[in-house]
């Protein structure tokens, strides 16, 4: 039995090694907070969104798959996430009566294995029962094979075959052993003794064992479980089982064998649990979601209507500012403007979108559509290398060299400010170098950027391939947000802003603590 | 280099019973007794992770988390006499002699706070009590152990000559005396404990051990002959675990109702010494570390031929110098990675009116590396730790300020320029002409002419300011700004320019980089990369 919702005929595997892009991913385009909002608070989900989000989908066919499944999803929430609680519950509760001491006794892990069954014989009994009331509503291939797959599996016939071997299994027997005051005055080396006759009541065997090898009986003192003291039944169990070993083991297999399918199901439906919390907490703030429109690697599109960076808004009170982009046909976009104009927000929104496309969810814009890339690279300027193996050009150049090692046709690169941690003259030429090759290669380019002499050269070529966008700044040098097409400008705003910053006073909360302060 | 202590010459007043008193062994660092009550709320201190300050701590204190000795490395003093209190404690355990006495009851300590944390986690009244016991005991082993060791060995340092007057004071005391000889005892009679279980039903019974045959091995003896080839998915390990439940702890209860002496002298024990661990005692063991975690750190650097020195310090002069100085976390990347490029050390010098190192030339140069060293000396001196330089002589500082570049954050929404210009403007704001400031490649994020504008408006308050500072830039404009102002360039191979020295030397900036030789070094020209994705391509086909 598999749940096969993440790919066609394949389980998800989150034991897969991230691609090697993952960490630059990770901290350039924010992706920590749309993890954050995906798990809704949930390690888990946030670790199944991680995992499904990084590893790209490459195929149009793979996307598609999973975006019918996911609109199946979000038309029928509250039956996707009672799918995911029960398996949830599932495997909680399983842990739950796992307890501590299960693998150190046998005679526990009997005791365990029957309450696991019996647990779980009634799970299945109700994901059946869903299969029958909510499977017809659902669309999507991956979907309706679930469902059908259920109502085969788990007929009626067979889960009462289940409850009738659980029904057969039990225990009993008394157990008589001796042990040391150990460490910590713990009992230790605790070893089987003969038992006594089990015939009689308890007070005879008592009696018996008691003056079972003096001629006088001995001094002795008798404690009893109380009737619904069940961990002191567990405590006793545990005690017993020493010299009962090798009897659990087949029962508890089977167990094992069930309990992987509620995880796989778990972590497949987790995904799509989590693109729910993401919608839920986009739309709640009157963002706009939309599924995408995959184009395949032939064409070179990239156009979208209100498309905004998601981590940006889930870190604020109000929404963001959107951008359209008209780029189809366009291998290069370059975006240059005013510090603080929002470029580099409209590049993550970009890369968001292009990364959340590719695992098959919803993308933050109204409408959106673009080529499907080999994979996605991103290229940001970074603080000081605090490994101090290089300086910053250095640690750029590096980055940009692992970057270069995996790419192929067709992939994506998405620049931010790079190559600027050298004077303007230097940086540019650099620059110019790396994006003209990438070009020649068949790979798509965004760029934002400050060097004025890197923007003003490629928009002197007139390439009817490159798109140039600029941060707006209206006469009053208020900042819009908004970004438009443009060819690049001379300088940045710098002045503007040591004038606005040294007029004013210090404010208590600004970094006046910048560093350490000595005791007198 | 060693100030005179004024602690040493009020010895010599010992009969005065004002004067033991204040003679008295308190603490280990702060030599006026009083340690800032709220060490433990220091935080780190801003310039720590530019300084990489954070990664030296993070190394020195390996291994120690349990003493937290963080906050001690963020407490520095201006004070002179404690920096050379210090100073002293250092040579002396510095002395292997000294130094292994100290480890060796650091051992015992922590052996003892295991049994006290263990009685902590215990509910069980019985169990707590013998771990109780077993913390007892290990304590005063350790205290004994420390005081004959100490008393060998050749101490100079006022703070360990208190300590060990203080531990003789100690054992003159009968109850320490009692508490030790007791403890022996009730070990013993615990370990002779045995008794027998019988568990029927829902009733266990207990009684007094008498020998009778191993019943499980008899059964094992009877099934062996079944035993397969393992069939290896469960297997049993009954590993011994501390913890109780209540059922064990009911059998442990007539335990000790079948041995009622043993059970009633230790509960006895337990409630007489309670508080049997002495506060002075325990920050010492806790205060020590941070002597012994910088000596084992700066003895890995010693191994590799590089010095340490106890720099002379000064709360009024500004004429500083160092010989010989390298960045610490620099050199412990170096050493960690075996890598095979020596650690290269730096010289610098200020003098009458010079205040200002501006530091210029190519990219993987040292410059960084230079300032942060800069920074470190400057902010070890104050911790009263030997620094990274054959010989030294630094400022005690009122704040020590870094301006690098921070790394951009999604959910700041500041602009990186405006977050900077912010920044410089909070540091200048309250820096006093006793602070130190530290810059680092400012103005990155904007263009060569507001990059130039920005940094000349800067510095001119900086000159004004009249404080010790250290910049680095990529402008060489900045170098000749003033007279206070001093230029230093990192120098390249005269012979392969692409080859650097990681020299710093002062001498005017002459305007080199290499930026694009680097691409080269990276294989990222237009022709490399090129080759490099089609060859890419190539693969992924094959």
């Amino acid at each position: 039995m598999k749940a096969f919702l993440m790919y066609v005929g394949r389980d998800f595997d989150p034991q897969e090694p991230l691609p090697a892009n993952a960490t630059d991913l990770m901290q350039d385009l924010g992706l920590e907070v749309i993890f954050g909002a995906m798990s809704g608070g949930d390690p888990f989900l946030q670790e199944v969104a991680k995992n499904a989000v990084l590893s790209s989908l490459a195929e149009q066919g793979e996307i598609l798959y999973r975006q019918q499944i996911l609109i199946d999803a979000m038309a029928n929430p509250e039956v996707v996430r009672g799918l995911y609680d029960l398996a949830v519950e599932a495997i909680e509760r399983e842990k739950h009566i796992w307890g501590w001491m299960t693998t150190r006794y046998p005679n526990e892990l009997l005791h365990r294995s029957v309450e696991v069954m019996e647990l779980f014989a009634d799970r299945l009994s109700r994901l059946r029962r869903i299969a029958d009331e909510h499977g017809p509503r659902f669309q999507s291939t991956g979907f309706c094979r679930f469902f059908a797959m259920l109502r085969t599996e788990l007929d009626d016939e067979y889960l009462r075959r289940v409850r009738d071997h659980l029904a057969r299994l039990a225990f009993r027997g008394g157990v008589l052993m001796s042990a040391d005051l150990g460490p910590e005055n713990k009992g230790v080396d605790y070893v089987l003794r003969k038992p006594p006759d089990a015939r009689g009541g308890w007070l005879a065997r008592l009696q018996e064992w008691v003056s079972h090898l003096g001629e006088e009986p001995q001094e002795a003192y008798t404690y009893e479980v109380a009737e619904r003291d069940e961990a002191g039944f567990n405590a006793l169990s545990e005690l017993k089982s020493e010299g009962i070993a090798p009897v659990a083991a087949a029962l508890a297999q089977s167990t094992d064998h069930i309990l992987s399918f509620f995880k796989m199901l778990r972590l497949e439906l987790a995904f799509y649990a989590g693109c729910l919390n993401l919608r839920d907490r986009l739309t709640a703030k009157g963002e706009p979601i939309c599924i995408p429109k995959p184009a395949n690697l032939g064409e070179t599109v990239l156009s979208g209507r209100g498309l905004y960076d998601p981590a940006l808004s889930l870190s604020m009170e109000s929404r963001v500012v959107p951008n359209d982009v008209d780029a189809n046909g366009k291998e290069l976009v370059i975006i240059t403007g005013a510090n603080r104009g929002g470029k580099s927000t409209l590049l993550r929104g970009l890369g968001l979108a292009q990364l959340m496309m590719q695992c098959g969810m919803f993308v933050p814009a109204e409408s959106f559509r673009a080529t499907v890339c080999s994979a996605l690279f991103t290229h940001f300027k970074r603080e000081e290398d605090s490994g101090m193996k290089s300086g910053k050009l250095d640690e750029e150049l590096a980055r940009m060299s692992a970057i270069v090692d995996r790419l192929t046709p067709h992939c994506l690169v998405v620049l931010n400010e790079s190559f600027a941690s050298t004077n303007e003259r230097e940086g540019s030429e650099i620059g110019r170098q790396i994006v003209r090759a990438l070009l020649a290669s068949q790979i798509r380019v965004y760029y934002v950027t400050h060097m004025y002499d890197l923007a003003r050269g490629f928009f002197a070529e007139c390439l009817s391939s490159a798109l140039f966008l600029r941060a707006e700044r209206l006469a009053d040098g208020e900042r819009t947000f908004r970004l438009t097409e443009g060819e690049p400008l001379p300088t940045s705003f710098g002045e503007d802003l040591y004038r606005l910053v040294f007029a004013q006073p210090t404010q208590a909360a600004t970094p006046a603590s910048s560093g350490a302060t000595s005791a007198t | 280099m060693t100030a005179p202590d004024p602690m040493t010459t009020k010895g010599a007043a010992d009969s005065e019973p004002a004067a033991i008193a204040a003679d008295r062994f308190e603490s280990i660092l702060f030599p006026n007794r009083q340690s800032p009550a709220e060490i433990d709320s220091l935080r780190q201190p801003e310039c720590f992770s530019d300084l990489n300050l954070d990664q030296v701590v993070e190394t020195a204190t390996a291994g120690r988390g349990e003493y937290t000795l963080q906050p001690f490395f963020f407490a520095t003093s201006r004070d002179p006499a404690t920096i050379y209190y210090r100073h002293d404690v250092f040579r002396d355990l510095d002395n292997p002699a000294a130094g292994n006495c100290v480890r060796v009851f650091a051992t015992a300590m922590q052996e003892l706070r295991g049994h006290l944390a263990q009685a902590g986690k215990h509910y069980y009244t019985l169990q707590k009590q013998r771990c109780f016991l077993d913390a007892v005991d290990v304590y005063c082993r350790a205290l004994r152990r420390l005081a004959d060791e100490l008393a060998t060995t050749a101490l100079q340092s006022e703070g360990l000559n208190r300590l060990r007057k203080y531990l003789a004071d100690t054992f003159a005391a009968r109850d320490f005396r009692d508490m030790e000889s007791e403890a022996g005892k009730l070990i013993d009679a615990l370990g002779q404990v045995r008794y027998a279980l019988l568990i029927d039903g829902k009733r266990i019974t207990v009684r007094r051990y008498e020998p009778e045959p191993d019943y499980g091995a008899d059964v094992l003896e009877t099934f062996e002959k079944f035993r397969q080839g393992s069939s290896k998915e469960y297997r049993f390990d009954f590993r011994f675990n501390a913890e109780m439940n209540h059922v064990e702890a009911a059998i442990l209860d007539r335990v000790a109702r079948l041995y009622p002496e043993v059970f009633s002298a230790l509960a006895d024990y337990c409630s007489h010494h309670a508080d049997f661990l002495d506060p002075v005692i325990a920050r010492f063991d806790r205060e020590v570390q941070f002597y012994l975690a910088w000596i084992e750190y700066a003895q890995r650097f010693k191994d590799e031929e590089l010095s340490f020195c106890y720099p002379a310090v000064s709360d009024q002069a500004r004429a500083v110098f160092a010989n010989e100085a390298f960045d610490l976390a620099l050199a412990e990347k170096l050493r960690v990675d075996k890598s095979s490029k020596a650690i290269v050390t730096n010289d610098f010098s200020l003098t009458g009116m010079e205040r200002i190192i501006v530091i210029t030339g190519p990219n993987q140069g040292g410059k960084t590396t230079f300032a942060r060293m800069f920074g470190q000396l400057h902010y070890l001196a104050s911790l009263g730790c030997p620094v990274p330089a054959k010989e030294a002589s630094l400022f005690l500082w009122d704040r020590l300020c870094t301006h690098f570049e921070k790394e951009e954050n999604v959910d700041d929404l500041t602009g990186k320029l405006e977050d900077e210009l912010l920044r410089i403007h909070g540091i200048l704001e309250s820096a006093t002409s006793d602070s130190i400031l530290i810059m680092n490649e400012s103005f990155l994020s904007t263009t060569l002419n507001d990059a130039l504008f920005l940094s000349r408006k800067v510095m001119e308050q900086i000159v004004k300011l009249d404080i010790l500072c250290v910049s680095v830039t990529f402008l060489d404009e900045l170098s000749s700004m003033s007279r206070s102002t001093v230029s230093m360039v990192a120098t390249v191979d005269p012979i392969v320019p692409s080859r650097r020295t990681f020299k710093v030397i002062r001498r005017p900036a002459d305007g080199l980089a290499y930026a694009v030789a680097i691409a080269e070094k990276y294989r990222l020209t237009h022709h490399d990369v090129k080759a490099r994705i089609s060859r890419n391509a190539g693969e992924g086909r094959a």
